[in-house]
C-alpha cells in the first residue's frame, strides 16, 4: 500500500475525551443481588423484576455464540459495573439546570441539544451513561398522543404498555446478550405512536458511554400502532478509553396493521487505536415485528465504529404483505472486526424484503456480511432481493460473505447479488492526474458507493452519514 | 507546429527510472517547446507507456537518476495532483473505470480543481453542465455519458472520448497521449484526432505515445522519436514515421549500434 493511502486511513478519533461527572456506579459483578440493586434504584414494580430475573436465570444456562468472524479476549462479565448514573446536583426541571459540564460534553460531540433540537425540528432524548437526562419536545408530541420517553419512566407512567410489549419481540431468552440486556437493562428509549397518527418530525436519541468500565445495557422499544409511522434516528460518539467496554443493546420494532417504522442509525463509537488497543465491543440484538397487515419495517445503518460489531437488524414479516428493508453500510478500519448483516423471516403471504448491505474495509481490519433470508411454508408469493457488495482499500484488509438463503415455498422468488471492489494505486493515480487528491478521490468512490444506502436517511443524517465516512479514512496525504 | 518564438516547455535530461527494481528508462532524454506535437514510436516494451507514467508521477516507478524541467520548474519533486495542476495531462491507455461516481461529477471536481489552481471562478453543477455539454459536442459524444459511472461500462472507443473531453476541459500546457488510437475505429479515429487538433496551439504541446502511423495522419506531428531498450534511439521527422511503417523498427537498432561502434 502507498504511503498516502495508508496515511488516509489514520486519523486520531476526535471525540476522545473523558468528562469529569460524579457517577454513582454500582460495585462490579453480576449476581441477583445486582438486579435486585438495580430494580430498586429505579424503584421498578414486581413484575419487571421478575422479567430480569427470568432473563437471568436463562442466561446462566447459555454461553457466548463462537460462530461470528470476530476474535477478542474472553469477557469476565464479573469484572464489569452493571449500573452508572450521573449524581444530579438536585432535581431538574429545564435544560437550564443540567450539569455544565455535561453539556460541554455535547458540544464537543457537536450535539448542541437545545439549540440543535429547535432549529432541526428534532426531538433529542439524550441518554448519558444509562440515565435519561432530559427529554426535549415531549410535550409536543404529547399533543398528538405520541409518547416519546425513557424507558424507566415509561415503566412508572405507561406500564400496561411497557409490560405488554416489552420482550414480546426479542424474548428475554432469545440470545446470550439479549438475554444478558434484560437482566440488566438500565435505561433506553421508549416510544408509542397511537394509532392513525403520523409522527410530524424525525424522533432522534444520542448515546454516549462515558464512565469507565460501566458496561452499558440499552433498552429500547418502539410501538407503532394502526396506521401510524414514525422516523426514529439513533447516533452513537463514545469517549477514549484503554479498556474495552462492552455494549449490549436491545432494540424492539413493533407495527401494527398499516403501519410504518423507520430506524436509522449512524454508530461512531470509539474503535480502539491503529494497534487495536480500547474500544467497544457492540454486541447488539435489534429486531423488528411486522405484525399486522401492509406493515413496513425499514432499518437503516451506518457504521463506523467500535472494536468489534455483531449486529443483524432483522424484520420478522408476518402480517400478509408487510415489507422489510435494511440497508446497511459498515466501515471498519484498523484492527476493527464486523460481523453484521440481517435476518428477513418472510412468515405471511406476499411479504417483500430488500437488502443492500455495502461493506468498506481498510487497514488491517475483517468485514463481515452474514445474513439470513427465510422465506416459511406460509410465505406464498413472498420476494426478497439482496445485494451485498464489499470494498477493500489497501492490501491487508477482509471482507467476507456469508448469506443464509431457507426458501420453503415454492412461489417465492430470492434473488442475491454481491460484489467485491478495490480501492487501489491505480484509481488513485487517475484521479490525481485529473489533479483531484487522495481525500477527495477516497470520498468520492466511497460515496459513490454508498450512495443507495445514504439516499435512505434522512436528509441531515445523510450529510452527517457522508462527512463521518470522510472523517474516518481521511488523515494527512503524505 | 514549430515556432520560432516558442519556449521550452519540457526537457528531460538522462532520465532514468525502475519499476519493481527492474530499470525500465535508461537515459531519456527529450525537448519540448511550445507548440510543438511530437510523436513517440517503438516496439512493445520500448518504455513508451512507462516515460509517460513517470512524467505523470506514478507511485509505482522511481526515478533513479536523471531531471525534468517543465515550463522552468523542477517535476519530478511534485506529487502527481500537483502536475496535473501545474498543467500535465496524462491520456491514459487504459482509463480506469470508477463504479458509482457520475462522470458529470468527475469531470467538474478536476475542472474545478484546475480552476481555482489557476485563479479562476469554479462552475455550479447547473453552469458546469452547459460548459461541459458544449465541449461534448467536439467529440461527438452523447450527453447520456455525463449521467454514467466514469467509464463504467464504456466502450474502448468511448473511454478514449472521455480522455480527450477532459483534456478540453483541463486545456493541458502539455499533454501525453498514451496510445490514444488503440482499440478505435476509424471513425472513431477521425474524431478524437479531429478534437486533439482543435486543442493544439501555440501555447501548449503534445506528445502522442503511438504504435501506428495511422494515427499521425490525422495529428501530423512536427518530430517522430523512435525509442527502444529504455532511451530515444533516432529522431526525425513526420517522414520517419512512414519509413517506420514501411521498414518495421530493426533497422533503427542497427542502425544505433553500428553508430556506437563507429564512435568507439
Amino acid at each position: 500500500m502507498s504511503t498516502s493511502l495508508q496515511n488516509l486511513v489514520n486519523r486520531p478519533y476526535a471525540h476522545g475525551f473523558v468528562s469529569d461527572i460524579e457517577s454513582d456506579t454500582a460495585p462490579k459483578g453480576l449476581s441477583e443481588d445486582t438486579i435486585r440493586l438495580i430494580s430498586a434504584k429505579k424503584n421498578e414494580p414486581e413484575w419487571l423484576l421478575e422479567l430480569r430475573l427470568k432473563a437471568y436465570q436463562q442466561w446462566l444456562t447459555m454461553t457466548e455464540p463462537q460462530w461470528p468472524n470476530v476474535t477478542y479476549p474472553k469477557i469476565d462479565f464479573q469484572s464489569i459495573s452493571y449500573y452508572s448514573a450521573p449524581k444530579p446536583k438536585k432535581t431538574l426541571n429545564s435544560m437550564d439546570e443540567v450539569d455544565p459540564e455535561l453539556l460541554r460534553t455535547f458540544e464537543k460531540l457537536g450535539v448542541p441539544m437545545n439549540e440543535r433540537a429547535k432549529l432541526a425540528g428534532v426531538a433529542v432524548d439524550v441518554i448519558f451513561d444509562s440515565v435519561s437526562v432530559a427529554t426535549t419536545y415531549k410535550a409536543k408530541l404529547a399533543e398528538v398522543g405520541i409518547i416519546f420517553c425513557s424507558i424507566s419512566e415509561a415503566v412508572h407512567d405507561h406500564p400496561d404498555l411497557v409490560r405488554k410489549y416489552l420482550g414480546s419481540v426479542v424474548p428475554v431468552g432469545d440470545n446470550y446478550y439479549a438475554a444478558l440486556n434484560s437482566a440488566v437493562f438500565t435505561d433506553g428509549s421508549f416510544c408509542f405512536i397511537p394509532k392513525g397518527v403520523k409522527c410530524p418530525m424525525d424522533l432522534s436519541t444520542y448515546f454516549r458511554i462515558n464512565t469507565e468500565n460501566s458496561g452499558q445495557f440499552e433498552r429500547t422499544l418502539i410501538i407503532a400502532e394502526e396506521g401510524a409511522s414514525v422516523s426514529y434516528l439513533e447516533g452513537c460518539t463514545a469517549p477514549k478509553f484503554d479498556t474495552n467496554q462492552l455494549h449490549a443493546a436491545v432494540v424492539e420494532l413493533v407495527a401494527l396493521d398499516n403501519a410504518d417504522i423507520k430506524y436509522s442509525t449512524v454508530q461512531n463509537w470509539y474503535a480502539g487505536d491503529e494497534n487495536g488497543v480500547g474500544g467497544i465491543y457492540n454486541f447488539v440484538t435489534k429486531r423488528g415485528l411486522c405484525k399486522g397487515v401492509n406493515s413496513r419495517i425499514s432499518w437503516t445503518q451506518v457504521e463506523t465504529g467500535s472494536a468489534i460489531t455483531w449486529k443483524y437488524p432483522s424484520c420478522i414479516l408476518r402480517g400478509d404483505n408487510s415489507v422489510g428493508e435494511f440497508y446497511s453500510v459498515a466501515l471498519t478500519n484498523h484492527r476493527q472486526q464486523a460481523d453484521t448483516g440481517t435476518k428477513m423471516i418472510h412468515l405471511g403471504k406476499n411479504t417483500r424484503s430488500t437488502i443492500v448491505s455495502k461493506g468498506i474495509s481498510a487497514g488491517r481490519s475483517n468485514n463481515s456480511y452474514r445474513g439470513l433470508v427465510r422465506i416459511a411454508p406460509t410465505a406464498a408469493g413472498a420476494r426478497n432481493y439482496s445485494q451485498c457488495d464489499s470494498m477493500l482499500i489497501g492490501e491487508q484488509c477482509g471482507a467476507n460473505t456469508f448469506p443464509y438463503i431457507q426458501v420453503n415455498n415454492p412461489s417465492a422468488k430470492v434473488e442475491h447479488e454481491a460484489s467485491t471492489s478495490k480501492i487501489g494505486e491505480d484509481q488513485l493515480f487517475y484521479f490525481a492526474q485529473r489533479g483531484i487528491g487522495a481525500e477527495e478521490a477516497v470520498s468520492m468512490i466511497i460515496n459513490g458507493f454508498c450512495k443507495d444506502v445514504f439516499q435512505q436517511l434522512p436528509m441531515e443524517f445523510a450529510v452527517e452519514a457522508t462527512k463521518l465516512l470522510g472523517l474516518k479514512l481521511e488523515g494527512s496525504v503524505g | 507546429m514549430i515556432y520560432q518564438d516558442s519556449k521550452t516547455l519540457l526537457a528531460v535530461r538522462d532520465l532514468r527510472a525502475t519499476v519493481n527494481g527492474i530499470e525500465i528508462l535508461k537515459g531519456m532524454n527529450l525537448t519540448v517547446r511550445s507548440g510543438e506535437v511530437h510523436a513517440i514510436m517503438g516496439p512493445n516494451g520500448s518504455g513508451k507507456s512507462t516515460f509517460a507514467k513517470v512524467l505523470a508521477g506514478h507511485p509505482a516507478y522511481e526515478v533513479s537518476a536523471g531531471e525534468v524541467q517543465f515550463d522552468g520548474s523542477d517535476l519530478l519533486g511534485l506529487a502527481a495532483e500537483a502536475r496535473a495542476r501545474a498543467g500535465v495531462f496524462l491520456g491514459f491507455q487504459y482509463p480506469i473505470e470508477i463504479p458509482g461516481v457520475a462522470n458529470s461529477q468527475f469531470l467538474r471536481l478536476a475542472y474545478n480543481t484546475v480552476q481555482v489552481e489557476r485563479g479562476k471562478d469554479e462552475l455550479d453543477p447547473l453552469e458546469f453542465d452547459d460548459f461541459v455539454r458544449e465541449k461534448m459536442k467536439l467529440l461527438e459524444m452523447n450527453p447520456e455519458f455525463l449521467a454514467r459511472s466514469v467509464n463504467e461500462g464504456f466502450s474502448g472507443g468511448e473511454k478514449k472520448r472521455n480522455e480527450i473531453l477532459q483534456m478540453a476541459l483541463l486545456e493541458p500546457k502539455l499533454a501525453i497521449l498514451d496510445e490514444t488510437d488503440s482499440g478505435l475505429d476509424i471513425d472513431a479515429l477521425r474524431i478524437v484526432a479531429g478534437g486533439v487538433n482543435q486543442l493544439s496551439g501555440k501555447d501548449n504541446a503534445i506528445v502522442l505515445v503511438t504504435h501506428y502511423q495511422r494515427l499521425l495522419n490525422y495529428i501530423v506531428p512536427d518530430y517522430v522519436h523512435v525509442m527502444d531498450a529504455g532511451r530515444i534511439l533516432k529522431t526525425g521527422g513526420k517522414e520517419l514515421a512512414l519509413e517506420l511503417e514501411a521498414r518495421g523498427y530493426d533497422w533503427v537498432a542497427a542502425e544505433a549500434k553500428e553508430q556506437a561502434g563507429a564512435r568507439a
